[in-house]
């Protein structure tokens, strides 16, 4: 149970942290000078003041004093109140299997539609417009599975307030928004920076020959850019998941319970200490290892390979 | 004669650029609006920016600020008796000599710090709910601040006491504290607050730092044994959480030393801090000697020295100032950390904040405990993290 709540923290939190915080390193670079001035100050800002304070605030300051259920604040399908955030969810129906099926073979087609596409563009050098196929295959398979089960892929359930619950959707707790969302800001900040510093570590000369090769501006971010500043950016990004990892064991604080927290209550139960404290420890660093692995194989797949 | 002269001024009367290129128009269009795109990201941009500013102003006003200003003491100093106090105060004049000295000899960012010190005493003198006492006390450390910067920007010849005295000033504060031997000792269960949290930060700092620089060093030993303990501890302590730590030093610190050793909170605390940021440390200074070229190593050898001097006259001094912006960034994150003593119960400026919180007089005034909380540690953070960059600049890390 606490072994699973820390793993859904980190797991959505590297996800979203990893979005916001590409999304702001690109806006730190932005020509635009009001966008970079506004991420500077985002960046700023959250990294210089404490995670746990930032926890605290989100919990305590924005979270706790939500209205009551029954007067939940409804933005949209989305409903605050000191009991959670109600969010809409998905639900699976008897045709989803199906769905999912037709889907993934309608992504595997098109993938190998444009790898050949793409490759008879490069051989012959006749415009062959490869995203657009892959794109439209994918698109049919869509239209297909929609003819067939009359459905869409899963039911969009959302919540509403009867009695005093939730019913529907999904209910986040504050303990889980307030710890998530300080998480994925104060990380993001941190991964801001490192994509920055990726993309500016891409040598000018690299840009400016693309440029005189007549790549487009999108295009040579794909392909001339970006796979050199992944390199860069690969090695800082993995500590920064561990550390967001690490730092997902102060949900203690706002008694969200994860392995910290119930290590804490047995601990307290019992009264054996040092076993707690193993089990904490040995569950940490079987994280930090995994984690590491799996960034270590990335890693060395994006690895310049030199003669 | 005449006409043609004024033929002449006219063919040599240069034609200005468009005014859509130059000037603030130019810089207005260049920066702001160069693409539809950019054009639509502006006012984007600009929506959102001003609708957070004004929702922060709105606060700032709107919000109840007496919590504050009622527990400001217990803020920033926690349950130091009042009697006391004037060692507190001794410690920040002290802080003040020396910050002013620095100014006046090395200029540069070490200006910048005493500029935000002196702007808070100021800002802090303005308080309407400061007393009386306090406003003369903070004002003549503003004056200590000025003077000793005009005397350090004479006389150069003081910057040796004043290093010595910068590496002496925690110790020199803690034994004030605890009286010298001579005065009734302020135990460290009185110590709260901010004075706690800066402590804290700075005992963790002074400590950690020689463990790291030997944890390094051990790390690249040739004797196994050194080797794998160090590698083994470096790699354990980055792979668990800070907080683990700190549970560690609070729970089981007692059960290593026995019954014989008596510790208190805040000691177990900064040795747990200690163990954790030394660890760190000693990533960051094996960076600094890996990138040390050989010859390094190989000419003073063949000057004749021995391992150690070796390592304290050549190869350290180089591999430390390499790392030094490194090293910062660790310090902002030990000094940002010590916030986690709240979660083991000591009361450092955020364990005072929850407490304050938890208080039913200041019901619902989270928000402007913790805005202010938060504050603090920026302006500090903010700080340290500016004067790293101006260092890294200065130094030309990453320029060669």
């Amino acid at each position: 149970m606490g072994l699973l709540n820390t793993l859904r923290v980190a797991f959505f939190g590297v996800i979203l942290t990893s979005i916001i915080g590409v999304f702001v390193g690109i806006a730190r670079l932005s020509n635009n000078w009001l966008v970079t001035k506004l991420a500077g100050v985002y960046i700023e800002i959250f990294r210089n003041t404490p995670l746990l304070v930032q926890i605290f605030i989100w919990f305590f300051a924005v979270f706790l004093p939500m209205p009551r259920i029954q007067e939940a604040l409804q933005i949209g399908p989305v409903y605050f109140s000191n009991r959670g955030t109600a969010i809409p969810w998905y639900e699976t129906h008897s045709n989803t299997l199906l769905w999912v099926t037709l889907v993934i073979i309608g992504v595997i087609s098109s993938i190998i539609t444009f790898k050949i596409l793409i490759k008879k563009e490069v051989e012959t050098g006749v415009k062959k417009q490869p995203t657009l196929v892959a794109i439209s295959i994918f698109i049919i398979t869509c239209i297909v599975g929609f003819m067939i089960t009359k459905t869409g892929p899963v039911a969009i359930s959302t919540p509403s307030v009867e009695g005093r619950g939730f019913v529907g959707g999904y209910t986040l707790t504050p303990e889980f928004s307030a710890i998530l969302i300080g998480l994925v800001i104060y990380t993001s900040t941190f991964i801001a920076e490192i994509v920055r510093a990726g993309i500016m570590g891409v040598p000018k000369g690299q840009v400016e020959a693309s440029k005189a090769l007549g790549f487009k501006n999108s295009t040579s971010l794909r392909l001339i850019i970006f796979p050199q500043a992944i390199r860069i950016i690969i090695p800082p990004l993995t500590s920064q998941y561990l550390n967001l990892i690490k730092n997902s064991s102060l949900a203690v604080a706002v008694g969200y319970q994860d392995i910290v927290s119930i290590g804490g209550t047995v601990m307290n139960q019992t009264g054996r200490m040092v076993e707690g404290i193993a089990i904490m420890i040995a569950v940490y660093l079987i994280f930090s290892l995994v984690t590491s692995l799996f960034m270590n194989f990335f890693n060395k797949k994006y690895q310049l390979v030199e003669r | 004669m005449d006409t043609i002269e004024t033929v002449k001024n006219k063919q040599s009367v240069t034609m200005k650029p468009p005014a859509t290129s130059q000037g603030k128009l130019g810089w207005i269009k260049e920066n702001l609006f160069s693409r539809w795109y950019h054009a639509f990201l502006t006012i984007a941009a600009a929506i959102v920016g001003g609708y957070v500013i004004v929702q922060t102003f709105q606060f700032i006003i709107a919000a109840d600020w007496s919590v504050i200003s009622a527990n400001f003491r217990l803020l920033m100093v926690g349950q130091f008796p009042i009697e006391e106090i004037w060692r507190v105060w001794a410690s920040f004049c002290l802080v003040s000599i020396l910050l002013g000295f620095s100014w006046g000899i090395w200029k540069g960012s070490i200006g910048h710090v005493a500029m935000t010190i002196g702007a808070i005493y100021v800002v802090m003198a303005c308080m309407p709910f400061v007393g009386m006492n306090t406003r003369v006390l903070v004002l003549s450390n503003l004056a200590l601040l000025g003077v000793t910067y005009i005397v350090g920007a004479k006389v150069p010849r003081v910057k040796i006491p004043v290093l010595l005295l910068w590496v002496l000033l925690i110790p020199l504060c803690i034994l004030l504290f605890n009286g010298f031997g001579i005065l009734k000792p302020v135990g460290t269960s009185f110590w709260g607050g901010f004075l706690l949290t800066i402590l804290l930060a700075s005992v963790s700092i002074i400590c950690s730092f020689p463990i790291g620089v030997l944890l390094a060093l051990g790390r690249r030993s040739k004797l196994p044994v050194i080797k794998w303990f160090c590698i083994i501890y470096i790699e354990f302590i980055r792979g668990i959480p800070l907080i683990t730590v700190l549970f560690v030093g609070q729970l089981m610190l007692p059960l290593f030393l026995g019954d014989g050793v008596q510790l208190d909170n805040v000691l177990r605390a900064m040795v747990g801090f200690t163990a954790f940021s030394a660890a760190y440390l000693a990533e960051n200074v094996r960076g600094g000697l890996q990138s040390l070229p050989r010859g390094q190593f190989e000419a003073a050898q063949a000057l004749g020295f021995n391992s150690t001097l070796m390592m304290v006259f050549i190869i350290l001094p180089q591999a430390l100032r390499a790392v030094i912006p490194a090293m910062v960034g660790q310090f902002i994150s030990i000094f940002k950390d010590t916030s986690l003593v709240a979660i083991v119960g000591l009361t450092d400026l955020l364990g005072m904040g929850k407490k304050l919180v938890a208080n039913p007089d200041f019901l619902g005034k989270q928000m402007e405990v913790f805005i202010f909380i938060a504050f603090v540690y920026f302006i500090f953070c903010y700080l340290m993290s500016h004067v790293s960059r101006r260092l890294e600049v200065s130094l030309g890390v990453g320029k060669r």
